[in-house]
């Protein structure tokens, strides 16, 4: 809900009016715990430098009363469709910050992960990075992307995924949304925000934490 | 005071130690002390390699990492790349010696037929031949400049690793010399990752060895426990079984059994070396 776009408080209402129904990330555990860092698992300095940025002005533009709800929210959640048993994390089933990157998420992983957990399809996030991945146990794993980050490929919209029942199984669509981007990077200029991260909105590259890419997707990347 | 024992919490990263202890060169800093003429684990060869993975697989192994030695004197290495890929991610930690252009296009075509990443890790000891080549070798910091120039050419761009032997690594005008060194060679996107030494090997004579006080203790542990530690998520394999982590194949209480299955239980913490990963927050893997 935060990190590394402006006013995160504007994205409260919009949850409830939807009725949206959300997870906990390394953002909302670190806000609702009052940690020092966003525990976003860099190593990198200037990787962190940056993170610090974000978690920073997020921190101070986040309400109590919102941070407290964050802390409220339930870091996995269940969702059945169709036949379908989905379980939704942050990062991985095992930790909130875990990087699922497609080029080192290897099938024998998942489907041990899934056997772990007993879900029939993994949606996570975390990377910023969209991919689906189907197993040779008929299982899906998704990496549904993010709406706060455009995907590193030299394009201006983000990612979402729409997942629903279908009679051959359960059908995954990644699925890119244009916005007012422009208007987000005044937004940000605005609020003071880094330019390393309004070039991101304007270009779609990322500028930062680029060092927990692995090799493929560093190779894709423009920085 | 006993020492505290360490649970593996997945096998996530296995090692092979794909090149034994052979090496073309004898680094002074070296913590497996690896040498031409170093027998002590001989190289892996290709069925080895895939028995492993087979386990490995069934067991959910994230990643794999070949070390050595010089992982490219085998002569099997770039087939056993190659069937690594069909399984996962894979990482070769080389001296960069024997990355010539050929070989480098070959690797690239391997990395380009896979679904998962190929990484290479090239290790340097310094900015120049000056600071380098005392501790890996007379003329070989041109040749590891030659071996990443060559990387590069192919489309391939390694992390560089660099210990702290080199002085001044590890602070911010350290790292930016290395950043320099990079860019000049024309990689616009340099990687770099420092990692502390360890006082075994062929550093125990050259820096000298650890002292009676660095060791971990029962009741030590941090909050979370050790899973911090590379041990709690790793295993090394070499010719003669498998061992708990990458540092310590040269100690015999540290070969936890033949197969991955053997190994999945609680080791303890009783090497001075673990207390560097502890303190120094070392991890091998990139």
């Amino acid at each position: 809900m935060g990190a590394f776009g402006p006013n995160p408080e504007k994205v409260r209402p919009l949850l409830a009016q939807g009725q949206v129904l959300a997870i906990q990330g390394n953002y909302e555990e670190s806000l609702a715990a009052g940690r020092e860092d966003c525990n976003c698992g860099y190593t990198d300095p200037r990787d962190n430098h940056f993170a610090e940025i974000s978690y920073r002005y997020t921190e101070r533009n986040c309400s109590p009363e919102f941070k407290a709800w964050m802390g409220t929210l339930p870091q996995r959640r269940r969702v059945r469709v169709g036949e379908h048993e989905l379980l939704l994390v942050h990062g991985s089933p095992r930790r909130i910050n875990e990087f699922l990157f497609h080029s080192t998420s290897p099938v024998p992983f998942l489907e041990v992960l899934l056997d772990q957990n007993r879900c029939d399809a993994l949606l996570a996030t975390h990377t910023g990075l969209h991919w689906h991945r189907r197993l040779p146990s008929g299982r899906d794993v998704i990496n549904v992307g993010v709406i706060g980050r455009p995907a590193n490929d030299g394009q201006t919209h983000v990612w979402y995924s729409m997942i629903e029942a279908r009679e051959e199984g359960l059908g995954v669509e990644l699925v890119p949304l244009a916005y007012d981007h422009l208007g987000l990077a005044a937004e940000m200029r605005s609020e003071g925000l880094p330019e390393e991260f309004v070039e991101t909105v304007l270009t779609g590259w990322w500028t930062t934490c680029l060092e927990i890419l692995p090799a493929r997707e560093r190779a894709a990347s423009r920085f | 005071m006993s020492s505290p024992e360490v649970a593996l919490q997945s096998l996530d990263t296995l090692w092979f130690q794909v090149g034994g202890t052979v090496c073309n060169l004898a680094c002074t800093h070296c913590f497996v002390s690896c040498s031409p003429t170093n027998h002590t684990h001989e190289m892996l060869a290709l069925a080895e390699v895939r028995r492993y993975l087979d386990e490995a697989a069934r067991l959910g192994v994230r990643e794999y990492y070949f070390t050595g030695g010089e992982p490219f004197l085998n002569p099997e290495m770039e087939t056993i790349l190659a069937a690594t890929l069909e399984v996962g991610p894979a990482t070769v930690l080389t001296n960069g010696l024997l990355l010539d252009p050929g070989r480098c296009a070959r690797l690239k075509a391997l990395a380009d037929a896979s679904d998962y990443s190929l990484d290479f890790r090239v290790s340097l000891d310094g900015w120049d031949a000056t600071s380098n080549d005392p501790i890996r070798g007379e003329g070989t910091f041109e040749r590891i400049l030659a071996g990443i120039r060559n990387l590069h050419a192919a489309g391939l761009n390694p992390v560089i690793t660099v210990t702290e032997v080199c002085e001044g690594t590890a602070g911010d005008a350290g790292k930016e010399r290395f950043f320099t060194l990079l860019r000049s060679l024309g990689i616009e996107r340099p990687r770099l990752k420092i990692l502390p030494v360890f006082r075994i090997g062929a550093e125990a004579e050259r820096g000298g060895a650890y002292e009676s006080w660095q060791r971990l203790r029962e009741g030590e542990a941090p909050d979370g426990g050790w899973d911090h530690l590379q041990c709690s998520s790793c295993r090394m394999v070499t010719d003669q079984g498998v061992w708990v982590c990458p540092i310590l194949v040269n100690e015999p209480e540290a070969k936890m059994g033949e197969t991955l299955a053997d190994t999945l239980g609680d080791f303890p913490l009783e090497h001075p070396a673990c207390w560097t990963c502890h303190v120094y927050g070392v991890s091998c893997r990139t």
